[in-house]
């Protein structure tokens, strides 16, 4: 019986904050794709970069840790800028099709300029000596970077709950989402703003790349192999909503956890089974607000 | 086209140019090298041309006076058996090559297998291992290793520390076969089994594997993923665990430790002991000059991984086929010369060519990860034995009796 509910703590651990590494690489999307509607199948993209710039900063350059965070966060936002003004500000209004062609194109770019500038081998984390080791509680001990993922992702989810719900910022970005002619018509800037909230959630994209570098490796097909992730993340936490992702990400990572140990030989196939059964279930995503 | 009409083709050539001071007649043998230069195979394809561009540019000298090799190099774009088997044909039938090598991937050496056999052209394995493909190819032999040849061994010698084992491996051919042949040995040295477990492709966090076996409590895992980011993950869930301070001990083929990802792997590979038959790390003489001249190539920072090794290994055996036969390739002649070829010049140490199956009998050793000049290597330890033959075809043998 102990041995049993030492095993349940153990995948309750493991199991949210595997949820929180989902939440946190998928989080930019839920704001681009989620909030702004725009197909961004690019959004590991700027994941990528966020985790070679923290890679870069810590081996290269010898920044401390979370100056190395701010950078992959300040820097992608940045950059998305460019890319939205020149590029995806054209696309707002084009069909899926459209943006779904133009952002597969841009990830076959990435890749080629990520292998051309870092090869083709993954890129090793050099993790401060506080987020390494083990964190004790109650007399157990779990890895302290996940323990430190699990509280980062906890104030995000709060810290972007609070801006899209309870600031005029989030007000507007909401209103000109739902209807981009009627919130211009009141004087919104919606281009203005659509650009912000682009770089917003690309720089959360780059943030999440970074905090989540240790655990899925940055390396050159980074934005393909995760991209299923982010998208189950956000599709069964439903468009439209941002704490749709947030308790999708915890749902599929601990019961995901819990199929791995108790059933290794099938428990890897549950996610995927999940989230067909979860979308027949409910087609717009548990949290979504548009059929 | 023969070396006679080849020859008559560059003299003319050579006299409508208006040439005048011709060198000796140049003789030239066409090699089809097929890699992997594109798709997600890419690393390893690069590691085999590293190897072929090296060997050839340090030992031009070893070619006889006035033999050229002419490279004709080709994309297989990754394990895509369909596209190895297009390529192969163009190249046997298009452009005459002479012989083909190169091939990383296994189901790309089936797949050009039956065109081997067909238009009787030699093929030397680069890294593909799959360990029966070279029964029904005659005119193909392997400088590279099988997976059984490490693992069987490590089975042996955990069996002789270790009571109890756990197996984690990747869900693809090689994790299966790394499994039985390591639970095989294990056992024969009367080792326990506490489970097994099969991790799928597409997994990001090996933590609630991991987690399961130290729970059963066993003294040893033998894992095997892919060499990058899996093995990585895996070994990163490992130490996250905290599964070396309770004394379970963390064992693979070096597939886990590859040379040239081991630097990116970070600290959580240190103390992980593998089997295997190549480790950069190694003191032998040959392997420090090879090393050095990697080095002084591509860069300080590189290590040349057993793939580089493969491909070297290969180039040195054409070439010695070719001076053989003097300047000429002759597709009987090369496979017989191959069957009884001996190497004491490889970075691996002394190997040779089994005549029987024409597959690679390989030394192996026993390996951990250290921290070398504050880089990590693998730090050889012991020979676990100077001359394995794959396990796998031996055992057929005995088992058809």
């Amino acid at each position: 019986m102990e041995a049993f509910l030492s095993s349940l703590v153990s995948v309750a651990f493991h199991g949210v904050a595997f949820g929180m590494i989902l939440y946190v690489i998928s989080v930019g999307l839920s704001v681009t794709m989620g909030l702004m509607g725009f197909t961004n199948l690019a959004h590991g993209v700027f994941a990528m970069a966020g985790g070679y710039i923290l890679v870069s900063s810590l081996a290269r350059f010898q920044i401390p840790f979370p100056l190395a965070l701010f950078l992959s966060f300040a820097l992608v936002a940045l950059a998305s800028v460019v890319l939205e003004r020149l590029l995806y500000s054209r696309l707002y209004g084009a069909s899926e099709l459209e943006q779904v062609l133009f952002t597969i194109g841009l990830i076959f770019m990435s890749v080629a300029v990520a292998r051309l500038i870092y090869g083709t081998l993954q890129q090793p984390v050099l993790l401060p000596d506080y987020l390494k080791g083990q964190f004790s509680l109650l007399g157990r001990d779990f890895p302290a970077y996940r323990v430190f993922l699990i509280a980062f992702s906890g104030a995000m989810i709060a810290a972007l709950w609070f801006g899209v719900e309870r600031t005029i910022w989030g007000a507007m970005v909401r209103a000109a989402v739902d209807n981009r002619a009627m919130a211009q018509s009141i004087g919104i800037n919606t281009k203005r703003l659509f650009t912000i909230t682009f770089a917003i959630g690309s720089g959360l994209a780059g943030l999440g790349g970074a905090l989540g570098a240790d655990i899925v490796a940055i390396q050159p097909t980074y934005p393909f192999e995760q991209l299923v992730y982010f998208l189950i993340v956000v599709s069964v936490g439903g468009l439209g909503s941002l704490r749709g992702p947030f308790v999708a990400a915890l749902l599929i990572g601990i019961t995901d956890t819990a199929c791995k140990y108790w059933l290794p030989e099938v428990g890897a196939f549950f996610i995927y089974a999940a989230t067909i059964g979860l979308l027949l279930w409910r087609p717009a995503g548990l949290f979504g607000r548009r059929a | 086209m023969n070396s006679y009409t080849l020859r008559t083709t560059l003299v003319v050539a050579a006299l409508a140019c208006g040439v005048t001071a011709l060198p000796v007649a140049a003789q030239t043998i066409k090699i089809g090298l097929i890699s992997s230069y594109s798709g997600p195979g890419a690393a390893q394809g690069d590691q085999i041309d590293k190897g072929v561009k090296l060997y050839m540019k340090l030992n031009a000298d070893k070619l006889p006076p006035g033999v050229k090799i002419e490279l004709v190099q080709r994309d297989d774009t990754g394990a895509n058996p369909d596209v190895a088997k297009r390529i192969a044909q163009e190249l046997i039938v298009r452009d005459k090559v002479q012989l083909i090598t190169g091939i990383v991937w296994t189901p790309n050496l089936a797949a050009i297998a039956p065109l081997s056999t067909e238009a009787k052209v030699p093929v030397m394995s680069m890294n593909a291992a799959g360990a029966k493909i070279l029964n029904a190819a005659p005119y193909m032999a392997r400088t590279s290793f099988t997976l059984c040849q490490s693992a069987y061994p490590a089975g042996q010698w955990a069996a002789k520390k270790y009571k109890k084992a756990y197996t984690a491996v990747s869900d693809f051919a090689p994790g299966h076969e790394a499994e039985g042949c390591f639970t095989r040995g294990f056992k024969e040295g009367g080792g326990e089994i506490l489970g097994a477990v099969r991790i799928p492709f597409a997994n990001p966090d090996f933590v609630p594997f991991m987690q399961r076996i130290k729970d059963a409590k066993p003294d040893v895992i033998f894992a095997f993923n892919p060499a990058g980011k899996q093995a990585a993950a895996m070994m990163k869930a490992y130490t996250d665990l905290n599964m070396d301070k309770v004394n379970i001990k963390y064992l693979g083929t070096g597939d886990i430790v590859t040379d040239e990802e081991l630097a990116g792997m970070g600290d959580a590979a240190l103390g992980v002991t593998t089997v295997h038959h190549y480790s950069a790390a190694a003191d032998r003489p040959a392997n420090k000059a090879f090393v050095a001249a990697y080095k002084k190539e591509y860069g300080e920072n590189l290590n040349p991984g057993f793939m580089v090794v493969g491909a070297w290994d290969a180039m040195e055996a054409i070439y010695a086929a070719i001076r053989a036969q003097k300047g000429t390739i002759d597709a009987q002649k090369t496979v017989d010369f191959w069957k009884t070829y001996k190497s004491t010049t490889s970075p691996r140490g002394a190997f040779s060519i089994d005549p029987d199956t024409r597959d690679i009998i390989n030394p192996e050793y026993l390996r951990e990860v250290r921290k070398v000049g504050g880089k990590l290597a693998n730090v050889e330890l012991e020979t676990i034995t100077a001359a394995i033959k794959d396990p796998l075809k031996e055992w057929d043998k005995t088992d058809k009796k």
